[in-house]
């Protein structure tokens, strides 16, 4: 099963993220910015770092590289896409998701081990894990507090498509503790936490995120 | 030559974390007028000439799409001769 990850000038986690999807048993393919082509995988990762060294906006000027407009094709018909920190600020520039990451509240770069919940398994990315299911998944951030509209918001709220939110502690002034969403259709899920960085009790504080990528994994499978 | 100046701010509902720490930084120095602050961006784009009425709807285009963020931002467009 091939699953995608895209490489842009200044991330930083792509290779753990192709780890990742190496470790849950999947087929990782490396994808490039300036390449409009997809390889032929049946879902991609957007990964975490400072694409285009987060000039002008995070994501701002990725959501126009080459490889987006074949992502933002793909996922309006269903492909199934994750965002991860960078590639979550990617997918809301892209609007593929709702809302905006913006500057943590009291300005720090937040780096530490966070107490999720997980609250949508219905997405392909989250299906593997229970709702209710408490996380610990590295977060390491400038600019993760989540903002939308009070309309958005609600709308989030009430369509279920809160996929993870922030337990115990608000770590950068998110609305709602948020700090995962999906799309209306449920196949471009956008995360702050590293899922890719907690797949390994050797180098992680949990293995908590490794069902982000069985998940996909089996979700193509049962397709 | 003429500079066409966008200006982008955040939105007032969004929260400036940028803007409050100036604010506090402000009375240290003993500077005390400012009851808020809120910071944003300015850009200067040099165009040949005077901008058509079809320019500056290509530069709105842009302010819209690329040097602001609509979700949270908004932006004025100016000229200066």
């Amino acid at each position: 099963m091939r699953i995608g990850v895209v490489t842009f000038p200044g991330s930083l986690d792509d290779s753990s993220a192709l780890r990742a999807i190496r470790v849950a048993g999947g087929t990782p393919v490396p994808l490039f910015h300036a390449s409009d082509d997809l390889r032929e995988v049946e879902a991609v990762v957007l990964p975490g770092g400072f694409s285009y060294g987060d000039y002008l906006r995070c994501g701002a000027i990725s959501r126009f590289a080459p490889i987006m407009s074949s992502i933002i094709i793909a996922a309006e018909h269903g492909f199934p896409v994750l965002g991860i920190c960078n590639g979550f600020q990617i997918l809301c520039e892209s609007h593929l998701l709702p809302g905006a990451l913006t500057r943590n509240e009291g300005l720090h770069f937040v780096c530490t081990d966070q107490p999720l919940i997980i609250e949508n398994v219905s997405t392909p990315w989250t299906s593997g894990y229970t709702k209710g299911d408490r996380l610990v998944i590295p977060i390491k951030n400038g600019e993760g507090s989540f903002q939308a509209s009070a309309q958005t918001l609600a709308e989030l709220e009430s369509e279920g498509r809160v996929v993870l939110r922030y337990a115990d502690k608000n770590p950068n002034g998110s609305k709602n503790n948020i700090a995962g969403i999906t799309n209306t259709r449920g196949n471009v899920v956008g995360v702050m936490p590293h899922p890719e960085q907690a797949i390994e009790s050797l180098t992680g504080p949990s293995i908590d995120g490794l069902k982000f990528f069985t998940s996909v994994l089996q979700s193509l499978v049962g397709r | 030559m003429a500079t066409i100046i966008v200006e982008v701010m955040l939105k007032p509902e969004i929260l400036d974390p940028q803007g409050q720490a100036v604010a506090s930084a402000l009375p240290r120095l003993g500077f005390t007028f400012a009851k808020a602050v809120r910071q944003g961006k300015r850009f200067e784009i040099e165009v040949e000439g005077t901008p058509t009425a079809d320019q500056l709807a290509e530069i709105e285009k842009a302010a819209e799409t690329l040097l602001s963020n609509p979700v949270i931002e908004t932006y004025v467009v100016k000229v200066e001769a």
